[in-house]
C-alpha cells in the first residue's frame, strides 16, 4: 500500500515536469489559452476588491455623517410646500433630537473687486451645524443664532475661496458681493477633509452664510430638506415616529408631504444595491471563466489528437490508463492554475490602481484571490477532464499506427 | 497448463470487421518460443506480421486461441492487466525510435521505469547502466534530435531493455538505418541473444531476418516454419 502511494505521487512529480516541458514547447498556444482564465480571474478578482473598498468606504463615510442622524425631505402639500423657521424650530425642540441643520444650497456669482467667480456654491447653513462642527472655521468667527434670526448678510469663506479672492490679504471684515449683494466675511474655514468619495456626497460649499438669508435670496421662506441630529441614546426609530407625528400635524395631517429617512437605512441600501452589482458583474466575469475553460479544452484536446503517437507509445510501454489520464489532467490544472495566478497577479495590480483612483483604501482581499485560485484550478479540472479521458482511452494500436 | 511455458500460442486467430466485412488476419497460429531464442518473423505487408506483433506485444487480444506468456493466460487480461503485463515482460523496439523529441537520451530510457512505478535514484542509475550498455554513455543529456539515426535506435534499445523484459520486440528495427548503421544494430542484437535475451524481430526483408537463429514465414495470417540460418 504505502509502496503504491509512493509511487502515484513519483508518477505525478513525473507528470508535473513533464507538463512544464509541453507548455514550454507550445510557449504561444499555452499562452494564449491561459489567457481566456487569466482575463477571467483578473475580472473577478479587481471587481470584488474595487466594490468591497468602495462599500467599505460608503460605510465610513456613512459614520462620519450619519451617527444619530435622520434625513427630511420635504415635498409638502399644495397649501404649504415646505417648512420655515418656525417649524424647524419645533423639530429642534423636540425631546429626541439635539439639533437640526436645514439645507438650502444656491448657486451664485460671487464678486470682490475685479475678481469674478461665477457658479460658486454657496451654501445656506444654521449656527447649530457649527456647533456640531466646532473646529471648522480656522480663522474669524462662526455663524450663530443672531445672524440666523436677523438674516444677516454675513459669510465664511472656504480657504480655496480666500485664496482666490483675498490671496494674502485677511479676509475678516471685507465685503464681498454674492448675486450682488454685500456680504461681510466673518470667518474662513478649512474645506471638508473628508475627501472622496465622502466628498462626493456631501457636497463642497465655496460659501455659507445664514441659511435664513440664503432663504430670503431665493425669495423663499421654506426649507426643503434637513438633517435631524438625535440626541444622545435616543433610538433613531423612536424619534422617527417623534417626527413623523410632528410634521403630519405642521402638514394638517395630508399624504405623503414629507419622508423621513434614517441614514442607516440609506447605507443598507446601498450596500444591498453594491451587493446586487458585485454578485452581477461577478457573474458576468465568470462567462470569461468559463470562456477561458472552454479555450482549455480546445488546447487539450487538440494537444491529445497531435500526441497520438506519443499515448501509444507510452502505452506500450507500460502506462496504464490511469496514469496517461492524470498527466493530460495535471497538464491542463497547471495550464489553468498559471493563467489564475497571472490573473491574481493583474487584478490585484489593477484593484491597487483602481482604488487609488477613486479615492477608496485598498484592501487585500484573501477571499477573491482564493475565489480566482479555486475557480482556476476547478476548470482546469472540469475542463481537462474529457480530454484526458479521451487519451486514456486511446488504443495504444490506432495510437502506434500513426508511426 | 504449467506455470513454467515461456511463450506457446495455440490455435490463435483475428478477426477484424473491414467495410462491413470480417476479415481473417491471423488463422490458427500456433507458435512457440523459449527463452533465449533469437526468432524473425518474415512477411510481406498485409500478411499480418503487425497484428501478430500486437498480439505478441499484449497491446491486442486474439479473437480465439490461447497466448500464454510467462505462465499468464493473456487472452483473458484486461486493459490495466495487459498494462502491467506489458511493462514487465516486453519490450518494444519500433521502426523509428519514437522517442519523445522533448526529453533527453537518459529522460527517455527512465520513461518506462516510471510506469513501472521504480523511485528516481534507481530509475537513473538502471538508464544510465543501460545507456552504458549500448555504447551511448558519453550521450546521454543529448535530445533525439542531437543524435544519429543509429544513436537514436540505440537509446530506443536501452529504453526497450531497461525494464528488464523477458522479450525484446522489435518492428522493424533497421527500416530507418542505412546498411551500415543497421548492421551495427544487427551486431547488437546478437550481443544481447548471446547474453541469453528473447528477440523477437518482424521484418519484411530476409537479408535481416536472418541475422535471428530461427525464421518463421507468415503469409496471409498463417505461418510457417522457415529454414533455420545454419540450414542456408
Amino acid at each position: 500500500m504505502f509502496k503504491s502511494i509512493r509511487s502515484a505521487f513519483v508518477m505525478i512529480l513525473e507528470c508535473i515536469v513533464m507538463s512544464f516541458d509541453n507548455i514550454r514547447g507550445n510557449k504561444v498556444r499555452s499562452f494564449l489559452t491561459l489567457l481566456g482564465i487569466m482575463i477571467g480571474v483578473t475580472a473577478v478578482i479587481t471587481l470584488i476588491s474595487t466594490v468591497s473598498g468602495v462599500s467599505g468606504s460608503i460605510a465610513s463615510s456613512f459614520s462620519d455623517m450619519g451617527v444619530g442622524t435622520l434625513t427630511v425631505t420635504v415635498t409638502g402639500s399644495d397649501l404649504k410646500t415646505g417648512m420655515n423657521p418656525d417649524d424647524l424650530a419645533k423639530v429642534a425642540a423636540l425631546e429626541s433630537v439635539d439639533g437640526i441643520v436645514p439645507s438650502v444650497s444656491l448657486n451664485g456669482r460671487v464678486s470682490y473687486g475685479k475678481t469674478v467667480e461665477t457658479n460658486v456654491s454657496v451654501s445656506g447653513k444654521n449656527a447649530y451645524y457649527f456647533q456640531l462642527n466646532d473646529e471648522l472655521i480656522e480663522h474669524g468667527r462662526a455663524l450663530n443664532f443672531i445672524d440666523d434670526d436677523n438674516r444677516s448678510y454675513v459669510c465664511v469663506l472656504s480657504k480655496e475661496m480666500v485664496d482666490t479672492f483675498f490671496f494674502g490679504v485677511n479676509p475678516v471684515g471685507e465685503t464681498l458681493y454674492v448675486s450682488g449683494l454685500p456680504f461681510l466675511v466673518v470667518g474662513r474655514y478649512e474645506e471638508d477633509s473628508g475627501g472622496g468619495i465622502a466628498a462626493i456626497f456631501s457636497g463642497k460649499p465655496n460659501i455659507m452664510i445664514p441659511y435664513t438669508t440664503a432663504l430670503s435670496i431665493n425669495n423663499s421662506n421654506e426649507v426643503n430638506s434637513f438633517t435631524v441630529y438625535l440626541a444622545d441614546g435616543v433610538d433613531s426609530e423612536a424619534a422617527k415616529t417623534d417626527i413623523e407625528n410632528l410634521m403630519d400635524q405642521i402638514f394638517d395631517f395630508e399624504d405623503d408631504c414629507f419622508t423621513v429617512t434614517s441614514m442607516a437605512s440609506i447605507e443598507e441600501t446601498m450596500n444591498t444595491m453594491l451587493g446586487m452589482m458585485s454578485t452581477l458583474l461577478a457573474g458576468i466575469a465568470s462567462i470569461a471563466l468559463v470562456v477561458g475553460g472552454i479555450g482549455i479544452m480546445n488546447m487539450m484536446l487538440t494537444t491529445v489528437t497531435e500526441r497520438t503517437t506519443e499515448i501509444g507509445l507510452k502505452k506500450a510501454l507500460g502506462a496504464i490508463p490511469w496514469q496517461i489520464q492524470i498527466q493530460f489532467l495535471i497538464e491542463s490544472f497547471l495550464l489553468s492554475m498559471f493563467g489564475g495566478l497571472l490573473g491574481v497577479v493583474f487584478g490585484l495590480i489593477l484593484s491597487y490602481a483602481l482604488c487609488h483612483v477613486l479615492g477608496t483604501t485598498f484592501v487585500l482581499n484573501g477571499g477573491a484571490i482564493a475565489l480566482g485560485v479555486g475557480f482556476s484550478a476547478a476548470v482546469g479540472i472540469i475542463f481537462g477532464w474529457a480530454p484526458a479521458r479521451k487519451a486514456s482511452r486511446l488504443n495504444p494500436i490506432d495510437a502506434l499506427r500513426s508511426i | 497448463m504449467a506455470n513454467d511455458v515461456f511463450f506457446d500460442m495455440r490455435g490463435i486467430d483475428k478477426d477484424y470487421i473491414m467495410g462491413g466485412e470480417p476479415v481473417h488476419v491471423l488463422k490458427k497460429i500456433n507458435l512457440s518460443i523459449d527463452e533465449g531464442e533469437y526468432l524473425s518473423v518474415l512477411g510481406p505487408s498485409g500478411s499480418g506480421k503487425s497484428t501478430l506483433m500486437n498480439i505478441i506485444g499484449c497491446l491486442d487480444t486474439p479473437t480465439a486461441g490461447e497466448y500464454t506468456l510467462r505462465g499468464r493466460e493473456v487472452e483473458e487480461l484486461d486493459e490495466r492487466e495487459l498494462a502491467q503485463l506489458r511493462s514487465r515482460e516486453i519490450g518494444f523496439i519500433f521502426q523509428n525510435s519514437q522517442l519523445l523529441p522533448r526529453l533527453n537520451a537518459l529522460k527517455n530510457v527512465e520513461l518506462p521505469l516510471i510506469y513501472a512505478g521504480i523511485p528516481p535514484r534507481e530509475r537513473r542509475r538502471r538508464a544510465e547502466a543501460m545507456l552504458e550498455r549500448v555504447g551511448l554513455s558519453d550521450r546521454m543529456d543529448h535530445l533525439p534530435t542531437q543524435l544519429s539515426g543509429g544513436q537514436q535506435q540505440r537509446v530506443a534499445i536501452a529504453r526497450a531493455l531497461v525494464g528488464n523484459p523477458s522479450i525484446l520486440l522489435a518492428d522493424e528495427p533497421t527500416g530507418a538505418l542505412d546498411q551500415k548503421t543497421g548492421a551495427q544494430i544487427m551486431a547488437l542484437f546478437q550481443e544481447l541473444n548471446d547474453e541469453h535475451r528473447t528477440i523477437i524481430m518482424i521484418t519484411h526483408d530476409m537479408n535481416i531476418a536472418k541475422h535471428a537463429r530461427r525464421v518463421v514465414n507468415i503469409i496471409d495470417g498463417e505461418i510457417s516454419e522457415g529454414r533455420r540460418d545454419a540450414d542456408v
